[in-house]
């Protein structure tokens, strides 16, 4: 039981992690301390997984929509939208809950929208999301009327940037979600029938899967995913910035999402194997921060880590390196 | 000569003066703009303050929105060419392109002047260009800072724009001619926040952590307002107090840098003016008036504000107008 555990925990992704935080580590030396001020955690290792918590949930949502053998590009103007529908309402007055509440019901809707999309309308995913990609930060800019909304509403800058048991909120929620999710996937028929409909959603219809309410439903998860992220980020600047807010950040979702495993052909994926990705992703951009490189260098450096984690993860390596065999052995 | 005619010299002499200085009457004028779009908050105020002025001169100010694209540019231009406006304001959408349409207003006998942003076309084809000096305005930051200092050892951290971007290259480049005869103030770290509130505050987080909790930074310079708010955030988060423990400053005048001023957490701002169309017609004024041919390149004003400037009032004046 313990070997099995141990070799589960020996994936690529992990060892990725580790190299990134390695290297991280040998460009600046204190990359690892962490000190207690103002009764938060304070220090490099905390604000990675603050700064990476909204890639984290995308990729969360994002998972279940690529498991489908879909796509969706909306997450990012999805995450603009949010944060100016909460902006905006917590600005005209009405209570937190209430302004929470309503971005996120914006997050479902798009969500269920880019569902109907795809499931009803059989449009390909990457087109009918792109639609929403487009629109939704020209709807973003026509809420928040091209202005930054600024707000001092203490419960939404406590999203963004409280702190919970010493942890960042942001990276809270992200656990939280990792683990709600997760159980819901795994201890429920879930993910089995997701993966069915990824590998072939003829086969699974005809197998009886409700194909459809199963892709409306990874697509709404995915848009209340992208509602919360949007949230945090507004919350973390005090204010909705509809012209940048998740700007390309569905680009690092998806991204996320490879890194940790899942085919954009769909079928198997893991959600906690995402969200690492998402971690890999925001160590590496702390480290450039941190190591003092000249900005020019950022996506140079970025690009070859990627190429980088990409070979260790490739079906060669995991064929040179056996890191996963015992756990399929052990699944027979 | 009496003392009536004096006065009455003197009166029409000083209206002589103010309108040199101000601009001669160009109302019931017709003037077409084109501007590039709404991207940022600058280029919706540049827009409102253009609206301003051609309403406060009594101008007919015809206003087309690109949407960032140069083929409605010239669209318009061609529209306003063929309405017979009596001038063109451009802000240009790029840098390339614009012989032909410039050609067929010059034939037309249109004045043209570019806003905010040249172009690479012969220097006949329009009348003036009317644009911020960047360098100048990373130097006025610079030279704020040394001065603020007065010879005491200083690390700044430097927020750059995006990676490439003219501004990001000419105000880093002022700002190190500024500082560059003050050993004591030297750049201790510099990266890019992309011109944004989440970047800013995300590299400064990181900047915190590397500089010993802060304690090693003297300042911030950030290339615009924007990174300059996030980083302030940044800066309370870690326990500090921005403006005093780290000194901020920053470009645009934006107004919400202007409550971190009121609010003694940044120091100061370099003003990008949106103003542009102000100099505009006082140069198409004084055209018209006697054929003055304006200076090819009018520079504007780059403005230092500080808490000494009225920060509330600043920000007051500017909340309504697009940013």
């Amino acid at each position: 039981m313990t070997r099995r555990l141990l070799s589960r925990l020996a994936n690529p992704q992990l060892l990725a992690l580790l190299g990134v935080l390695l290297i991280n580590w040998l460009l600046f030396p204190n990359f690892f301390r962490i000190t207690w001020q103002d009764g938060r955690l304070f220090g490099s290792l905390i604000d990675v997984l603050n700064r990476g918590a909204p890639v984290a949930i995308l990729a969360i949502g994002m998972v279940g929509v690529i498991a489908t053998k879909g796509v969706d590009l909306s997450v990012g103007a999805v995450m603009a939208m949010a944060g100016a529908v909460a902006a905006t309402l917590v600005v005209a007055g009405y209570p937190a809950p209430v302004a929470v509440a309503a971005a996120l019901a914006v997050g479902l809707a798009c969500g269920l929208w880019n569902g109907f999309l795809v499931a009803v309308l059989d449009i390909q995913p990457i087109v009918a999301t792109l639609v929403l990609m487009v629109a939704g930060r020209g709807i973003a800019q026509l809420i928040t009327e091209g202005f930054i909304v600024t707000f001092t509403d203490p419960v939404l800058i406590f999203i963004g940037t409280g702190s919970f048991l010493g942890f960042p909120m942001a990276a809270v929620i992200a656990l939280a979600l990792l683990v709600l999710v997760t159980l819901l996937v795994r201890k429920t028929a879930l993910g089995l029938f997701i993966e069915a409909v990824g590998v072939n959603r003829a086969a699974a219809s005809l197998a009886g899967i409700r194909s459809r309410m199963l892709l409306l439903y990874v697509y709404g998860q995915s848009g209340v995913c992208a509602a919360i992220a949007g949230i945090i980020v507004a919350g973390d600047i005090r204010g909705a910035d509809a012209n940048n807010a998740g700007l390309w950040l569905e680009l690092d979702a998806i991204l996320a999402v490879v890194i940790g495993g899942t085919s954009l052909l769909g079928g198997r994926f893991s959600v906690p194997l995402a969200v690492l990705g998402a971690l890999i992703i925001q160590a590496m951009n702390t480290g450039i921060l941190v190591s003092g490189f000249p900005p020019e260098f950022n996506l140079i450096v970025k690009a070859a880590l990627i190429f980088l984690v990409l070979i260790i993860q490739s079906p060669l390596a995991s064929r040179i390196m056996p890191t996963r065999m015992p756990v399929r052995e052990a699944s027979k | 000569m009496n003392i009536i005619t004096k006065l009455a010299l003197a009166a029409g002499l000083a209206t002589a003066l103010s309108s040199g200085a101000m601009a001669q009457d160009i109302s019931g004028k017709v003037i077409g703009f084109s501007q590039i779009g709404s991207e940022s908050g600058w280029r919706a105020a540049e827009t409102s303050v253009t609206r301003q002025q051609a309403e406060e001169r009594g101008v007919d100010l015809k206003f087309a929105d690109a949407q960032q694209k140069q083929e409605n540019q010239i669209k318009a231009i061609r529209g306003f060419i063929a309405q017979g406006v009596d001038a063109i304001l451009v802000a240009p959408v790029v840098a390339t392109g614009w012989e032909d349409v410039l050609s067929e207003a010059k034939e037309a006998e249109i004045p043209v002047v570019l806003l905010d942003r040249g172009i690479d076309a012969p220097e006949d084809l329009y009348l003036t260009s009317v644009a911020s000096d960047q360098v100048l305005e990373g130097r006025v930051a610079g030279q704020w800072l040394v001065d603020e200092v007065a010879g005491e050892d200083c690390n700044v951290v430097e927020l750059q724009g995006t990676v490439g971007s003219s501004p990001a290259i000419n105000r880093k480049q002022g700002f190190e001619e500024a500082i560059a005869d003050a050993s004591n103030v030297t750049i201790a770290q510099s990266q890019t926040g992309d011109f944004t509130r989440s970047k800013g505050k995300e590299v400064m987080e990181a900047f915190l952590k590397s500089s010993n909790g802060g304690a090693d930074i003297c300042a911030v310079y950030a290339h615009n307002d924007d990174m300059a708010v996030g980083a302030i955030q940044a800066i309370k988060d870690a326990g500090l107090a921005p403006g005093e423990d780290i000194l901020v400053v920053s470009i645009d005048a934006v107004p919400d840098i202007f409550t971190a001023i009121a609010a003694g957490e940044a120091n100061a701002t370099v003003e990008l003016t949106p103003n542009m169309a102000g100099p505009a017609f006082d140069a198409l004024g004084a055209y018209w008036a006697d054929g003055t041919m304006p200076e090819k390149f009018i520079i504007t004003e780059s403005k230092l504000y500080t808490a000494a400037d009225d920060p509330q009032g600043e920000y007051e004046r500017r909340k309504d107008l697009g940013y």
